[in-house]
């Protein structure tokens, strides 16, 4: 009697537990397993705007793996996500950690660091378009008046200027989620750790090297798994400060894909260009995933 | 091991003052307890020992040198936090060779100086748990292991036992003072509890509000309260408080305000006429017929003995008594006082007169 009753509570809990479910996974299904299973199923057709494309294989993939331009976003997204993200770990971890000192003002700067984060990219793209401009650009004029160049740099018109300088855009951009994120991570390291440390002997390196970054390494993870998807997925900075050019020579894969797929019609290999780039992706997810777990020293018993 | 002195030593966070002028000698060896309520500077003081806070005037010195200057690392001390400070990502043995590590001694060495560490605290079959897989009281001994080995000139403790269940505390306070005799490294150990500091201590240094009020021996304090203050912090359960005056028609008893007649020793020519704080520990009364007369108001028997709650007059009383009492509440009883155990303090000044 007492076991059936149990029984159908459990059953009505967990008939609640679905009910409750419906709304989140029918926004689930409705904006991103639907968008996704279409993007796929288009990277096997030959859909073009307008017309419906029929199932072709994997002949758009065939295509891609001639394609020197494609690869070239490859080569372009990889570097670009490798460079911008080491610098940025590099900056945000100094942010942060100067930041975690008693400085005057402190809650002013700390606030004022999230500006680049908040303001939209495309806002900050336009301006570094000027930045970057050919002719008027502030930085070749300062240059100049210092003397240390003669004419004005050629930003976005030379392949490698131009790689660097997008990288350069994006790292302002990516370090104040780097530097606060990090900076969360650092205040929850007690102080009397450090304090144990220095009166251990430590100083102020060895106190870095040996509390600071082994108790950090868990949220560094995640921070840096999240920037590194935010860089590779990287587009509307590209495509307001170069469109990809000069010559193709920064097109990242996702300003490739909406090139070939929108503005080019080939919806079809424009999405075969989006579904290559998951690999990468699940790869970063993947190193998070264990970059993640918990260590052995945070398993086991309560603090 | 070293001597270790504080001399005139002030602190103040900003403006506001918190070590208003400290004087202590600790002698080489010495087991010294700063005790006193929370707010009274004793952290402080012990973090400035350690380094960990500077120093706002005044002079400390360890084995004659002044340290005022000197880096915590430099000063060859070592601190067992009250959260303990361990190393969560190093296991038990990395969290004691730690500081060695960063002096660079060979493996052998930092072996050697380990595993008998270990030894004495027990904690050998732990050398490779990480600290969350510890219970509080097997945190506190590698806190201590941690200390022990890096072998320095005076141990510092803050508070370390108050993250412990009571059964703990008691276990703990017996081998850190075990420990100590072992070792006889000089050590200062800062407590907000009176029992501990009694009966751990070769020395206690009674703070308040940022100055020493008594430095002595336990019993000592116990005995020879120097006023108030050290009067009502010392002892469990603390000694009971009355104001009056001492009677001017006899010479040898007290007046309570409600108009209690109580006994004292002797009475000096300074007390007369004044407003006075008579003293009375718990335990300085007995119950006898045609005594003083007090109403029962609670009664509280723990096995060993009986505590009572009595009315004298309007004053609450407390009383200890080694006999089994079968009084119930609101009976009225008869209380003999032992005068020549009882104080008479300054009701202004605080200080302690007889």
């Amino acid at each position: 009697m007492s076991a059936v009753s149990s029984n159908s509570f459990a059953r009505s809990n967990t008939a609640v537990g679905l009910f409750f479910m419906l709304p989140a996974a029918a926004f689930l299904l409705c904006f991103l397993t639907y968008p996704l299973g279409l993007g796929v199923w288009l990277g096997f057709t030959d859909a073009k705007i307008g017309r419906d494309g029929i199932f072709i294989g994997i002949e758009n993939y065939q295509a891609l793996a001639r394609d020197s331009v494609f690869w070239m976003a490859v080569y372009n997204t990889v570097l670009y996500t490798f460079i911008a993200s080491v610098l940025k770990f590099g900056f945000g971890l100094w942010l942060a950690l100067i930041l975690n000192e008693h400085l005057p003002f402190k809650s002013f700067f700390r606030a004022i660091i999230l500006l680049p984060w908040v303001v939209p990219t495309v806002l900050s793209a336009l301006a570094f378009w000027w930045i970057y401009d050919a002719q008027f650009s502030i930085l070749s004029w300062s240059l100049m008046q210092i003397g240390w160049i003669d004419g004005p740099i050629n930003f976005l018109g030379d392949p490698n200027n131009a790689r660097a300088s997008v990288i350069a855009a994006n790292v302002w951009r990516g370090i104040p989620f780097v530097a606060i994120s990090l900076l969360a991570g650092l205040q929850t390291i007690p102080q009397s750790l450090h304090e144990a440390a220095s009166l251990d002997g430590a100083t102020g390196w060895q106190r870095f090297r040996f509390i600071t970054l082994p108790m950090l390494t868990p949220i560094i993870a995640v921070v840096m798994t999240f920037s590194v998807l935010f860089t590779f997925t990287d587009f509307q900075l590209i495509y307001v400060l170069t469109k990809g050019g000069p010559v193709n020579a920064t097109h990242l894969m996702a300003t490739l894909s909406f090139q070939r797929g929108i503005p080019g019609g080939q919806l079809g290999e424009g999405a075969a260009i989006a579904v290559a780039m998951i690999p990468f992706l699940l790869a970063s997810i993947l190193f998070s995933f264990f970059g993640l777990q918990r260590r052995k020293w945070q398993q086991g018993g309560q603090d | 091991m070293a001597s270790v002195e504080f001399a005139n030593v002030r602190k103040s966070f900003g403006t506001h003052p918190v070590i208003k002028g400290v004087d202590i000698e600790i002698a080489d060896g010495e087991f010294v307890i700063l005790v006193g309520p929370s707010g009274c500077g004793k952290s402080t003081l012990l973090r400035m020992l350690a380094g960990l806070e500077n120093i706002s005037a005044g002079e400390i010195r360890i084995g004659g040198q002044v340290v005022n200057n000197l880096a915590p690392k430099e000063r060859d001390i070592a601190m067992v936090f009250q959260n303990y400070a361990l190393y969560p990502h190093m296991t038990v043995a990395d969290n004691m060779a730690f500081s060695l590590k960063l002096k660079g001694a060979a493996r052998s060495e930092i072996d050697k100086r380990v595993k008998p560490a270990a030894e004495i605290l027990g904690l050998t079959p732990l050398l490779d748990r990480f600290p969350r897989q510890l219970s509080g009281g097997q945190r506190q001994r590698v806190a201590m292991g941690r200390a022990i080995v890096r072998d320095p000139q005076v141990f510092l403790f803050d508070e370390p036992l108050s993250n412990l269940d009571a059964k703990l505390r008691v276990a703990m306070r017996a081998e850190i003072k075990e420990l100590h005799q072992r070792l006889k490294t000089t050590t200062v150990y800062v407590t907000h509890d009176q029992i501990e500091a009694m009966t751990m201590a070769d020395k206690i240094v009674v703070m308040h509000d940022g100055i020493v009020e008594q430095i002595g021996a336990p019993l000592e304090l116990y005995d020879q309260p120097a006023n108030l203050f050290v009067a009502s912090f010392i002892g469990s359960p603390a000694m009971n408080m009355i104001k009056g005056k001492l009677d001017p028609d006899s010479a040898l008893k007290f007046k309570s305000e409600s108009g209690v007649e109580l006994p004292v020793a002797k009475a000096p020519e300074s007390a007369k006429g004044r407003n006075l704080i008579y003293g009375l520990r718990p335990e300085h009364m007995t119950i006898a017929a045609g005594g003083i007369p007090a109403e029962v108001v609670v009664i509280e028997p723990t096995g060993s003995e009986t505590q009572m709650i009595m009315r004298v007059g309007t004053d609450l009383v407390t009383g200890v008594f080694h006999q089994r009492i079968s009084a119930k509440p609101g009976e009225k009883i008869g209380l003999s006082i032992h005068a020549e155990a009882t104080y008479l303090f300054d009701a202004e000044t605080g200080k302690r007169l007889v």
